[in-house]
């Protein structure tokens, strides 16, 4: 895979905020992931060469994080809070009824590849318990019976 | 009775955009920067914040200002200084700084341009947490309206002082609020921790002089440089200076953050958020995230301040409490915690990455109705080998706080879990 002049213009805006490429790493990793979905063998060497690391040593970065797929994930994640205090509040509830609506365990991604369901770190909206985001929107005092107009929001 | 003063709260309304740099200003922001760059020595600055009494917000509590006054003296160690703000806010029930960075965010600059002003640093990094896209977008929005009125970039305000703010965002991971770990994840390399000796002050990012800082720790600066030392040592109680950005979580009927004099009682910070929920009892309360030891029902007449709540056999922390009531099951929760401290060891040093786990299955066997007695001493055991100075950081330790508490305190219901082999709660 080859980056494209864009690509290429993007990322080195960010490289320009360091002293060292590498630094920039894992907004070029974010960078690939948001165009293709996740994180491929292919994009990994493409950022590595960009960055003068070696694919070893970026793949140690982009296995680290939670937020970074290194394999393919459904059009939209699901990141359902499962520390403390949205466990409290019923966090496993919503993952019994998620899994009713669209048939997927934590972990696993829908059959139609529109959803993959993640557990995630407390989300710092522990006052709105239970919390989720699916991709980037923040969702609070989530129950149950307001699931399927999250996950399927008339249009 | 006095109002009480919320200097750090006092710009942000509830689902409202926070005010845009000329509200900002016209509220009195920016004007701490105007007396002091080019005005106010260095130092000068330094000491005032060692004599205001500030502590570490991120719930270290350590002096600020002397944190500040390790740096080297840039003539005798001349190149790049930076200060790294850490919003790497991960800490279970903890959502005291996203308040801080989505409500006023011109606040978190001006705090900034004082702090590294202050630190002789020409580079600022504001480490945040990927999840917290809000804050991101708008502090990017915020240094660049700063940056378009001459408050950031080269000479700002004709004070020959230079400074860059950039955002870094993060990709998730608990380790990265460990101020080591977290310049190793900023410079693009695997996020464990350092180990210390050499201080971040004297080999931090890159290697060269760096402090790094927490959110709500900086957001104080503009005040105490506005308003003074003395105004601000009044604010706080039980000898601890300022107001604290207190939060509380679970079956409370206003669960939200509470700007309230340091020092502020358990007591009246729950009363606060409404007290609790009709058919719900409090039963134990981790004051400061879950890092922090369990405190029982007796002991709600203490001060949340950082000599307070040590004194009582815990540690302020974060400062938001998560309260456990009485028809949640206390084995459950602490498996719950040990989960999550075990999924986020980054592995670096052994006992750490192999202990947490080990834990994690011992809670979930008894949780499930498996376990037996021997499990209980097993887990004294452990918990003596991740305690204090047996592992590299302060993340197992951490751990233990509430394991180790949770173990005498609900020693009972440990106990019912294996000799009823069941769980008795729904």
């Amino acid at each position: 895979m080859h980056l494209t002049p864009a690509d290429i213009a993007a990322l080195g805006e960010i490289v320009g905020h360091y002293p060292h490429k590498r630094a920039a790493c894992i907004d070029a990793l974010k960078y690939m992931q948001a165009r293709h979905g996740y994180v491929s063998d292919q994009s990994l060497e493409a950022i590595a060469v960009l960055l003068d690391m070696s694919p070893a040593e970026l793949d140690e970065v982009a296995t680290f994080y939670n937020l970074i797929f290194r394999k393919p994930v459904g059009e939209k994640v699901i990141y359902l809070c499962d520390s403390v205090t949205c466990w409290m509040l019923g966090r496993d509830k919503i993952a019994r009824k998620i899994q009713d609506l669209i048939g997927i365990r934590q972990g696993e991604t829908s059959t139609d590849g529109r959803y993959t369901l993640l557990p995630i770190v407390c989300l710092g909206h522990c006052d709105h318990a239970p919390a989720m985001m699916i991709d980037d929107r923040l969702f609070g005092d989530v129950e149950p019976g307001q699931l399927p107009g999250i996950l399927e929001p008339p249009d | 009775m006095m109002t009480l003063e919320r200097p750090l709260t006092k710009n942000i309304k509830p689902n409202t955009p926070p005010m845009g740099l000329h509200a900002y200003q016209a509220a009195g922001g920016y004007e701490a920067v105007r007396q002091t760059l080019g005005r106010v020595a260095p130092a000068d600055l330094v000491e005032m914040v060692i004599q205001s009494g500030l502590g570490g917000r991120g719930g270290g509590g350590f002096s600020a200002g002397r944190k500040w006054q390790l740096m080297p003296d840039p003539k005798a160690d001349p190149g790049p200084r930076y200060l790294v703000i850490n919003a790497d806010e991960m800490e279970p029930g903890t959502f005291k700084d996203r308040l801080l960075l989505e409500g006023d965010p011109h606040q978190m600059i001006e705090g900034i341009i004082l702090s590294a002003y202050a630190i002789q640093a020409d580079i600022s990094y504001i480490f945040v947490r990927g999840e917290y896209g809000t804050a991101i977008t708008r502090l990017e929005s915020a240094i660049g309206a700063a940056r378009d009125a001459g408050l950031l970039g080269r000479n700002i305000l004709g004070s020959s002082y230079d400074l860059e703010i950039h955002v870094h965002g993060g990709a998730g991971r608990y380790i990265c609020g460990e101020e080591t770990a977290l310049l190793n994840s900023l410079e693009g390399r695997r996020a464990v921790p350092r180990a210390k000796p050499p201080f971040p002050q004297i080999s931090g990012l890159w290697g060269r002089p760096t402090v790094v800082n927490n959110v709500e720790t900086i957001c104080n600066i503009p005040h105490i440089v506005l308003r003074g030392v003395d105004w601000y040592k009044s604010l706080g109680l039980d000898g601890e200076s300022g107001t604290k950005i207190y939060g509380v979580s679970g079956r409370v009927k206003s669960p939200g953050t509470f700007e309230l004099p340091m020092g502020t009682t358990l007591n009246d910070l729950i009363e606060h958020a409404g007290g609790m929920r009709e058919g719900y009892q409090l039963r134990a309360v981790l004051p400061g995230g879950a890092s922090t030891a369990f405190l029982l029902d007796d002991q709600l007449d203490i001060p949340l301040s950082f000599a307070g709540v040590a004194k009582a056999g815990s540690r302020l922390g974060t400062g938001t409490a998560i309260i456990l009531d009485d028809r949640t099951c206390p084995v459950g929760m602490l498996h719950n915690l040990q989960h999550f401290f075990a999924q986020e060891s980054c592995g670096w040093c052994a006992p750490c990455r192999d202990g947490l786990p080990w834990v994690e299955r011992i809670l979930a066997k008894i949780e499930s109705g498996q376990g037996e007695m021997s499990d209980l001493a097993l887990l004294d055991d452990i918990a003596g080998t991740l305690g204090p100075g047996r592992t590299f950081c302060a993340l197992a330790p951490g751990a233990m706080a509430s394991l180790v508490s949770g173990l005498t305190y609900f020693r009972a219901e440990f106990e019912q879990h294996i000799h009823t082999k069941s769980c008795g709660w729904t």
